[in-house]
């Protein structure tokens, strides 16, 4: 009885998606059903509202993509991209996910940014047996969750715990740190994941963590905390947070006079950060990423010159390379499945190995995650520099 | 010397509390009125000396001038609009009206420009470090403590010596009686909001000078802050908001460097509801007896 409810709640929460969707419709989707030159790709991005800059960015990359990808085409079919615009909220991502399987019918979807708005979509995904490739979420739940694999879901970027471990490498190796302190943002699972797997790893190499200290978004004065860290002499911190806090941290940390290095992951990544930290004070902070514009790689070479000549010479960011390889990635396993079928371009990318993209060379691991390198970047004078590369 | 620089980062922490405090104090002191929409006040003159800094290229002193100027007008602003038509309803009501003035500061001004943060620039005021027997302290944080104790100061004058001062303090004792004497009530109300208002908007330039970071909803805390000094000290009286925004910020230092920096708003509001309960009239106020 119960079942049946659920199922008619969500039919006619399908009806109205779908009704909502035509009446604001692109049309388009009539048009080219049926037609075997097409494969359609749906496309649930963050294209306004509050994290819209993380969208808009992958939406830049991914177009990039699909139009270098259309020249020769897959088999001699094309990519259509068939956009919906989550508004940055989880509920209508699902019911993104929804329009997208049920009306569009695509071969897969490309989405969300965050984790959150792409945890949205596993249901309706695997419901559906539509893959999903989230570019940017990097919490482990997206595509593991409860014990269970979601099998259709799938990721570009790295997971969070990922970033940590190879930041305690880092500070082991390259920096030398025998003692660390670390200030985590209490109301994120992000900075508690990455700090988790950092304290384990630098625990693992050797080294001692001296302190551990807690903010909460929106705080604005660290520097009684900060105070305290700098009695317990660290000779590193690690402040995995968002652009804002860790501006505002590390500015107010050089006033305390604590100059130890400090290192973030890619929440830091943000021109606002410079602007709130001053170039100075940012001066020895490093930071994990996705991939930088300045290593002296070839394909990342190619990469930019490419997208500053579609872009108005703008310099990719991370979200822009992400897109650019989430449309890498499933184009390679179109190729590989020789069909648009979903289930078919599934079971390909579960089996993507050593594929070459921009942010690292790609092997799947069993639970959907890419197994690739990270890039470190040190910050000179408010300029990002790449620094290093470090392998998994 | 680890305390003494935590007693410095509280110090400064709490000017900024007793300059927001002190806008509270001497509104409630003449009409009764907890007027909630000060925080907001404070982001607007944040904002307003972003702009003067990075727009019209101004200095400290100049931009401090010009927010302090448009905060006292849109305090009158909002006093003639919002809370005199209500002069003479129910405590409730202006209470009410009071937040929803607030809430619409904060969303009109997201609906005008966005939600996204502004960093004030760097360079506004020298930043140079002493380090004095192993405390180091900010050329920042000194001048930002000087300029509030002068702008205490300069408020404490208009308070004792000028005739709107006094004509303030007699509204506030009875403002029937200062009617009769005739003194103008609207006139000298709408100077204590001025005045309340561009202490406000100093607050909202240093704030935004020594944390840099500053966003539409950046009043609430720092005005429920406030509201606690306020209350600390004594709502309604002016040393009291001074001493309690100082207090405020010193145990709220404490706090955090007793490694508790998470129950640091936490422990604000235990503040708040202690005085309530065991010192109603808060530190400076006399036990009035009401009468029967």
């Amino acid at each position: 009885m119960k079942k049946k409810k659920l199922a008619g709640a969500f039919l006619s929460l399908t009806l109205a998606a779908g009704v909502l969707a035509g009446c604001s419709g692109s049309g388009s989707s009539e048009k080219t059903s049926g037609d075997g030159d097409t494969i359609k790709i749906g496309v649930n991005l963050e294209l306004s509202g509050g994290v819209a800059s993380y969208g808009q960015s992958i939406a830049e990359g991914l177009e990039l993509a699909t139009a270098e990808i259309n020249k020769e085409g897959i088999d001699g079919k094309k990519i259509k991209l068939i956009k919906v615009d989550n508004k940055s909220e989880a509920s209508e991502a699902t019911s993104g996910a929804i329009k997208l399987t049920s009306q569009d019918k695509v071969a897969a979807i490309v989405g969300a940014a965050t984790s959150t708005n792409s945890i949205a979509q596993v249901q309706i995904a695997q419901d559906n047996k539509v893959p999903v490739i989230s570019p940017s979420g990097t919490s482990p739940e997206i595509t593991f969750s409860k014990d269970k694999l979601n099998d259709y879901i799938f990721r570009t970027s790295f997971i969070d715990p990922f970033q940590g471990t190879v930041a305690a490498n880092f500070a082991t190796k390259e920096i030398k740190a025998k003692s660390a302190a670390i200030y985590i943002d209490s109301a994120s699972d992000y900075s508690k994941g990455l700090a988790a797997a950092f304290k384990e790893q630098f625990e693992k190499n050797g080294g001692k963590i001296v302190a551990e200290e807690a903010y909460i978004a929106k705080d604005t004065d660290f520097r009684s905390t900060l105070t305290r860290l700098k009695s317990a002499k660290p000779d590193f911190i690690f402040l995995p947070g968002y652009y804002e806090e860790a501006g505002l941290i590390v500015k107010q940390a050089r006033e305390t006079g604590l100059d130890v290095p400090f290192m973030g992951g890619d929440g830091w990544d943000s021109p606002k950060l410079v602007e709130i930290a001053g170039a100075k004070a940012l001066n020895n902070t490093f930071i994990t990423n996705h991939y930088s514009s300045g290593d002296p790689d070839e394909k990342i070479q190619n990469f930019v010159s490419a997208f500053k000549a579609k872009y108005k010479d703008k310099s990719p960011d991370a979200f822009n390379a992400l897109g650019y390889d989430t449309g890498y990635f499933l184009a390679d396993a179109i190729k590989r499945a020789g069909s648009a079928d979903s289930e078919k371009i599934k079971e390909a990318l579960e089996k993507t190995a050593d594929l070459e993209l921009v942010t690292g060379t790609f092997t799947l691991d069993e639970k959907h995650n890419p197994i690739k390198s990270a890039t470190i970047l040190e910050f000179k004078e408010g300029k990002q520099i790449f620094n290093t590369k470090i392998n998994p | 010397m680890e305390l003494i620089q935590q007693l410095i980062n509280g110090v400064s922490l709490g000017s900024i509390y007793a300059l927001i405090a002190l806008g509270y104090t001497m509104v409630y002191g003449i009409v009764k009125l907890i007027n909630f929409a000060h925080g907001d006040v404070f982001m607007v003159g944040s904002f307003v000396g972003f702009y003067s800094i990075t727009v019209l290229d101004l200095s400290f002193i100049p931009a401090l001038l010009i927010s302090m100027t448009v905060c006292a007008l849109f305090g009158v602003l909002i006093e003639r609009i919002a809370y005199k038509p209500l002069r003479n309803a129910t405590r409730i009501a202006a209470l009410i009206t009071a937040i929803g003035v607030s809430l619409l500061i904060e969303y009109g001004f997201i609906y005008v420009r966005g939600a996204q943060p502004e960093a004030y620039p760097n360079d506004v005021l020298p930043t140079e470090k002493f380090d004095i027997l192993g405390v180091s302290i900010n050329s920042q944080s000194v001048l930002i403590f000087g300029v509030a104790v002068v702008l205490m100061i300069i408020l404490q004058i208009i308070v004792h010596k000028s005739k709107i001062g006094k004509a303030m303090r007699a509204v506030s004792f009875d403002a029937d009686a200062a009617k009769l004497m005739g003194i103008n009530v609207n006139n000298t109300i709408s100077a204590t909001f001025a005045i309340g208002s561009a202490l406000a908007g100093a607050a909202g330039v240093i704030f935004g000078i020594y944390y840099i970071k500053i966003e539409p909803l950046m009043g609430v805390l720092p005005g429920l802050k406030a509201f606690v000094a306020a209350v600390l000290g004594g709502i309604g009286i002016i040393p009291g908001a001074m001493v309690g925004g100082l207090l405020l910020g010193v145990i709220e230092a404490l706090v955090s460097a007793a490694g508790y920096s998470l129950w640091r708003d936490a422990v604000a509001f235990v503040v708040l509801i202690l005085i309530l309960i065991f010192m109603p009239q808060g530190l400076f106020g006399k036990n009035k007896k009401e009468k029967v």
